[in-house]
């Protein structure tokens, strides 16, 4: 027993010391593990310095944030799984929008966490349960995926938050009538805008009288068709045939034959990889699709594509959110500079917008006591993102306010007007570049309404 | 004194490197290095490590204490000695494959190849020294956690289970920490901040949570000593008296529970609930009546798509049912979906009847997404504006609310497994699973029965689909994957089944965990596979195996087959409860 | 037995046979109905169903390579490898890193056959050992379980698969080069005949040709024949079963990784971690509807398959008046699935041994 204790004392030396010596992660505790428990801590009541002037008249209630305590600022986001470029974007232009800020707001530090949702209707309703459950949370950014904010809707917005999401583009979530409640606002560009001016393209720029549509069940994809298709209609053209395909399919022969027996000037599928890549490759193997002009949408429009797609994709056009110009310039250096390389997919910029409009709003509306407690109203917050106008961000010129984007439907939350939309030519360069790892290859961008 | 039998280590240590190294590469350690145990301290992905070190430790000096004394005869001191050298060759192998990644990543660059090889993840193996010469780093670390872990093989065994126990209940509430967290937000923002933060618990969080579980376990632990050495000699009328006491105590602290624990662990358990739902329901057709149903799915699917229908406004406008008016429809059409699928299957062979069910639940999402069905279903967007449950005017629009509603369901479909149990039904279903042919010669209507299992288990799933789509509000398509449908099998595999409690043990720990650790879901189909391999390879019976499904695989070598027919001519043994 | 047991089934049961019947008929009209009015309605022309069908033969091609994975393990052991579809990922998944090595480094552009003769070997030599291991690990402890347990190991080991080589080499889509349209194409009858899809076509047939070969005329062959017959009496008869199993999984691995490789030349793009499991599937249709254990019927399941797959959504579907037919393409598959199972479980070619065996 003595020398089991004696070997087991030194073991534990070893480890102790070898611990000590791994240096920043397991070292610096603070002192203050001596004092376990201090009663005085707990009892004290949260929010006792408020017992000056200020008292809350929000419709919503107000945050109290007490002059120790960060501002934090919650994300629903996708971090695992195939839509987590979007999210790792996101994330990182939020951090150089808060590092521009000197990581403070209103004299307290930003505290930014966030919740995984995946690209689903149950992971937007889980994160937003939790988000709502976080008593802190002052404003959020999310979600990446239209189904994800479907679910989460009710919850963020009956727990009196307010919520900007860098890339939903589902009509259905600003339509009052549907899905909107309020609370929700959204950076990225409605469908309706995109559809509109994929038609508009196809139908002023092309010259094309007929048109067909392919989605692949994504919604996304599906309401991008189905808004082209009823935009090109009703500038006078005609859809021959509206079609779909299956995640998974690899022979797209038979669709693409179904569609050339009507031989369209243009076929517009806004699907993602890798079933775009196998419609562009065998669509010139098809009889009748010579002279259709291919055109697809911000589902291809990532660096990895037109190498995929090869020789075939040359020509075709893509329409997409075109954020150019000094300002994401300068951001994208900034996130170089920060995270050392570019973000791995788009709407990073509509979130660096986003969340600027989230602190604009919430400076705004801020009571700061005397000893620096910040009160925010949840309402006046929400008040305050609507009333966002001309705001002029990284992609393009923001207004929050209400828009009637179809006759007689007044959308709620929409703060891209679609005027950073615009349409790119594949090119025999893009095609060319073969390291999939380099991002930020973009073709040169054609038309914009 | 040769050192031959320290040989025995090298296995273990070998073992423990591929696992470690394929953690590594496959980019578990990186995911989870975002969650700290203890804030600033010490990560999950460490903790993942040390614990694989710590059991190789374990593992490595039992076994070359063993050897030794096969080799060398009983010789305390030198068991001691063999222990820590043995646990400590492991670790040192262990570390070698940990140390060979880093040094081969510090040669060449992997990641065009492997996307997880990270120079973050090489810096966290080397604790922040990613460096050649950092690859001493593993390899010294492992050595000695490893030896730690068989020091512990040294302590007399209920010290050890006290450590042990202690230990592997406060890494799992280091892993849930943010759910602590939100939980004791509830007392106040500063109460909680003071014990966990958004990242883990705090050093103060750390050391109150240890103390607490530590006297939790020695507690029990002396309650459980105690009751051993002295056995309840109390009247029987008295025994009944406290287990009705402790039944009643269990209800009322499920009746209270979500207002306790706040409102994400209460969604996550309406979740658990959800499947547990679901595990009752696939226990019927899977555990009782031998059919591997791998479309399980295409159930719950069915339910959650007429609840949607029938409820929401946006489809089919002339029908707007109330939750309760609907669910009668749901079962209903479920149950016949459950029919109109097991009729041309039943008679099928069991393996080819587990591919074409999983065929018909990848149909049910093919046609939930058409386009030609899409006026009906909504196709790719969805169902969306289902309202919520109302009960005598309350509405059920909160986790904690409707945490009652799945309860109530999963009682009552609780209480119809356990009557099944000893049934006719239930004995026909045994029966029928032994083998189906002398179950026709008695007398069994074996069609009938497979029927009715497939339309009970369809059933029940649709009340898992109903909360579903009340809870989310909006179905879409793409929930109903064939994932669901193996995540409801490998449920009631682990927990054991048929076995009732074993699907509750299943649910929490195959659905209720990876909901509490997010990040693990890119993670949780692999584990899964891993789980269920090791399961029927090593314990086929399950984590808490039914009584009469223990004894069936166990029989016979399980040479006799429990759940479809023999795969080759064996005679069948008798079985005393097919007469009763 | 089996025979017994139906005749049974249908006398007490008359609604479960009148179920089937009606199943029979309407699948028929369906079929005939859908299949008239789109010819009638003359959208297409005949080229137009040529193109189709060359399509789908070399579609059905790499399905029947992977289908005879299914079926000599089934033949043999009596179980389905559900995860051989993921050992058909994993050769392909592997061997796209090489053939993106092979065309940075201008290897390729020299000389394309070499490559694939390359991507072939590492692409074989991955799936063979992946479908080893499995066979080693997941399998072998459970030869004399009860029929289900290997079946749900199986599913296990599929999840498992896919998830570890998506930890691994990412959840990206993967590109091969394009040596299709190196070969470029024939125009016949007015149709496009990509000269891929012939390659493809008789890559296979040959593969298929020498298995054939293998099995009926070596002595390896006859014992696998053998042990498919009888384990016991076949090792009583002095014929190693381990070494004949661990042989059959090694050729199932090696035919799928070949199929990789056909798939990666004949349809480059998409190449991921979850490329195994839809193919996986329709493979064991093409095993199943073939006949399950039975090597030409492999072959002429995967190929019926494929032509359904290609032709059926334009010719059955859009007859019909369904929109967007082709998302309904593996609605078919799994349709057609079950009908052969109902109506002739055997398969096309299978004999009715198969299942009285089993």
């Amino acid at each position: 027993m003595h020398r089991k204790t004696f070997a087991l004392v030194g073991l534990l030396v070893i480890a102790a010391m070898t611990l000590s010596a791994c240096g920043a992660t397991a070292t610096d505790e603070p002192p203050a593990v001596d004092q376990p428990t201090d009663a005085p801590a707990v009892e004290e009541p949260t929010d006792v310095p408020v017992v000056e002037e200020f008292v809350c008249t929000d419709d919503l209630g107000c945050l109290d944030i007490a002059p120790d305590d960060p501002i934090h600022i919650g994300w629903m986001l996708p971090i695992t799984g195939g839509a987590s470029i979007y999210g790792e974007s996101a994330i990182g232009t939020m951090e150089i929008a808060i590092e521009e800020r000197g990581g403070q707001l209103l004299g307290h530090d930003i505290l930014l966490t966030g919740e995984e949702t995946g690209c689903g209707a149950e992971g937007g309703a889980t994160a937003a349960q939790r988000i709502a459950a976080d008593p802190t949370i002052v404003g959020v950014i999310g979600t990446t995926c239209s189904s994800a904010m479907t679910a989460a809707m009710s919850t963020i917005s009956g727990a009196g938050l307010t919520i900007i999401s860098p890339s939903n583009t589902s009509p259905a979530l600003t339509d009052p009538g549907q899905t909107w409640e309020p609370g929700y606002f959204r950076t990225a560009h409605n469908d309706l805008f995109q559809g509109a001016m994929a038609a508009q393209f196809a139908y002023d720029e092309l010259g094309a009288r007929t048109a067909a549509a392919i989605h692949d069940g994504d919604p996304y994809t599906q309401g991008l068709a189905a808004a082209f298709t009823d935009n090109f209609a009703k500038l006078g053209g005609t859809v021959t045939s509206t079609e779909a395909v299956n995640k998974g399919d690899l022979d797209m022969r038979p669709v693409l034959t179904t569609i050339a027996v009507d031989s369209p000037d243009v076929l517009f599928f806004p699907v993602f990889q890798p079933e775009g890549d196998f419609i562009v490759a065998q669509s010139v193997e098809v009889p009748g699709l010579e002279d259709t002009i291919l055109f697809a949408a911000d589902g291809l429009l990532v660096s990895p594509f037109a190498p995929s797609a090869g020789e075939a994709a040359l020509g075709m056009y893509l329409s997409g959110p075109n954020v150019t110009g000094s300002k994401q310039a300068a951001l994208m250096d900034a996130y170089v500079a920060m995270h050392g390389a570019l973000p791995p997919g788009p709407f990073g910029e509509h979130a660096y917008d986003g969340i600027n409009i989230l602190m604009d709003a919430m400076e705004a509306v801020a009571v700061v006591d005397a000893d620096g407690t910040v009160h925010i109203g949840r309402q006046a917050l929400r008040d305050a993102v609507e009333a966002t106008s001309g705001f002029d961000g990284v992609t393009g010129v923001l207004d929050c306010g209400p828009k009637e984007l179809q006759p007689g439907v007044e959308y709620r939350g929409d703060c891209a007007t679609g005027e950073a939309l615009a349409v790119f030519k594949v090119n025999a360069e893009w095609i060319a570049s073969e390291d999939v790892f380099e991002v930020g290859v973009h073709p040169p961008f054609v038309w914009a309404p | 004194m040769t050192l031959d039998h320290l040989k025995s280590s090298l296995k273990p240590g070998f073992y423990a490197g591929i696992v470690a190294l394929f953690i590594s590469v496959i980019g578990m350690i990186e995911t989870f290095s975002n969650r700290d145990i203890i804030h600033g301290v010490f990560s999950i992905s460490h903790t993942f490590l040390v614990i694989i070190a710590l059991i190789t430790g374990y593992f490595s000096a039992t076994r070359a204490q063993r050897a030794g004394i096969r080799q060398h005869g009983i010789d305390r001191r030198a068991e001691v000695v063999n222990a820590i050298a043995g646990s400590l060759i492991a670790g040192f192998v262990m570390g070698l494959f940990l140390a060979v990644l880093v040094v081969v990543a510090n040669l060449i660059n992997l990641r065009p190849v492997f996307v997880n090889v990270t120079p973050k993840l090489i810096d966290l193996l080397t604790f922040g020294r990613p460096s050649l010469a950092g690859s001493i780093v593993p390899l010294s670390m492992f050595t000695i956690v490893s030896g730690l872990g068989g020091a512990l093989s040294l302590f007399r065994s209920d010290i050890r289970r006290l450590i042990v126990t202690s230990l592997l209940w406060f890494a799992f509430a280091g892993l849930i920490s943010e759910v602590i967290r939100l939980s004791l937000s509830r007392l106040g923002v500063n109460v909680a901040r003071k014990f966990v933060t958004t990242r883990g618990l705090t050093p103060l969080g750390a050391a109150v949570m240890l103390a607490l579980i530590f006297a939790i376990v020695y507690a029990s632990q002396r309650l459980r000593d105690r009751q051993r050495r002295q056995p309840d000699q109390s009247s029987p009328a008295r025994k009944r008296a406290v287990r009705f006491r402790s039944w009643g105590l269990i209800f009322v602290l499920l009746l209270v529970l979500p207002w306790v624990v706040g409102r994400v662990p209460s969604d996550v358990l309406v979740l658990v609930g959800i499947y547990v739902l679901m595990g009752f329901g696939l226990n019927i057709v899977v555990g009782k009546a031998g059919l591997l149903d791998l479309g399980y799915v295409a159930f719950f699917a069915v339910g959650a798509y007429s609840t949607a229908i029938l409820t929401s406004a946006d489809q089919l406008p002339n029908i707007q049912l109330s939750f309760w008016a609907a669910l009668p429809f749901v079962i209903g059409i479920t149950g016949l979906a459950g029919l109109l699928i097991g009729a041309p299957v039943l008679r099928m062979r069991g393996d080819y009847l587990a591919i074409v069910t999983l065929g018909f639940g990848e149909i049910a999402r093919f046609l939930a997404l058409s386009d030609w069905f899409s006026p009906v279903l909504g196709g790719a967007q969805g169902v969306v504006k289902i309202p919520n449950v109302v009960i005598a005017g309350i509405e059920l629009a909160d986790p904690e609310e409707l945490y009652y509603l799945i309860m109530f369901f999963c009682l009552i479909t609780l209480f119809i497994s356990w009557r099944l149990e000893g049934s006719r039904v239930g004995r026909a279903w045994v029966a029928m699973r032994e083998d189906e042919q002398v179950a026709e010669s008695m007398g069994i209507n074996t069609i009938y029965y497979k029927m009715l299992a497939f339309a009970m288990g369809a059933m029940i799933a649709s009340l898992g689909g109903a909360v579903f789509a009340v809870k989310l509000n909006t179905v879409f398509p793409f929930s109903f994957s064939v994932n669901v449908s193996i995540t409801v099998l490998s449920l009631i595999i682990i927990g054991g089944i048929g076995s009732i409690p074993g699907v509750l043990v299943g649910a929490f720990a195959l659905v209720g965990l990876p909901e509490l650790l997010r990040e693990f879901d890119e993670y949780r189909l692999l584990l899964y596979g891993v789980a269920i391999i090791y399961m029927m390879i090593v314990r086929p019976e399950g984590l808490l195996p039914s009584v009469r499904r223990g004894r069936e695989l166990h029989e016979d070598e399980m040479a006799q087959d429990a759940w479809g027919k023999p795969a080759e001519v064996i005679p069948v043994p008798a079985n005393p409860e097919l007469s009763g | 037995m089996a025979t017994i047991t139906r005749r049974i089934f249908l006398k007490r049961f008359s609604w479960t046979g009148l179920l089937l019947w009606a199943l029979r008929i309407g699948v028929l009209v369906i079929v005939l109905w859908g299949s008239i009015s789109t010819l009638a309605s003359g959208r297409y022309s005949a080229s137009t169903w040529l193109a189709l069908l060359i399509a789908g033969l070399a579609q059905g091609s790499i399905y029947a390579l992977i289908a005879l994975g299914y079926s000599l393990v089934y033949g043999i052991l009596l179980m389905i490898n559900f995860a051989h579809g993921e050992v058909f990922m994993a050769g392909i998944f592997t061997s796209v890193f090489l053939a993106e090595a092979l065309e940075e480094s201008g290897f390729l552009a020299r000389h394309p056959f070499l490559t694939i003769g390359a991507l072939l070997l590492l692409s074989m030599a991955v799936s063979t050992t992946v479908a080893l291991l499995l066979e080693r690990i997941a399998y072998r402890p459970l030869r004399n379980a009860p029929r289900l347990v290997p079946l749900i190991t199986a599913i296990g080991a599929s999840f498992f698969l896919q998830y570890a080589f998506r930890g691994f080499f990412g959840s990206g889509f993967k590109v091969y080069p394009e040596f299709g349209r190196m070969m470029g194409q024939w125009n016949i009858f007015g149709a496009n005949i990509q000269v891929v899809q012939v390659a493809v076509f008789l890559a296979a047939l040959v593969m298929m040709a020498g298995l054939y070969w293998f099995v009926e005329r070596t002595k390896t062959g006859k014992s696998m024949r053998a042990v498919s017959e009888d384990k016991e009496i076949a090792a009583l008869m002095g014929i190693d079963v381990n070494r004949v199993i661990v042989i059959t999984f090694a050729i199932g691995g090696m035919l799928a990784g070949a199929a990789g490789v056909l798939r990666g030349v004949y349809q480059p793009q998409g190449i991921s971690f979850f490329m195994g499991f839809v193919p996986g599937l329709k493979a064991f249709t093409a095993a199943v509807l073939g006949g399950i254990g039975n090597i030409p019927g492999a072959m002429l399941g995967g190929l019926f398959l494929g032509v359904f797959e290609g032709i059926g959504p334009n010719l059955i579907l859009q007859g019909l008046g369904i929109p967007a037919a082709n998302q309904l393409k593996d609605v078919i598959a799994i349709v057609m699935l079950v009908i052969v199972l109902i109506f002739r479980p055997q398969g096309l070619l299978g004999e009715r041994l198969a299942e009285e065996k089993a």
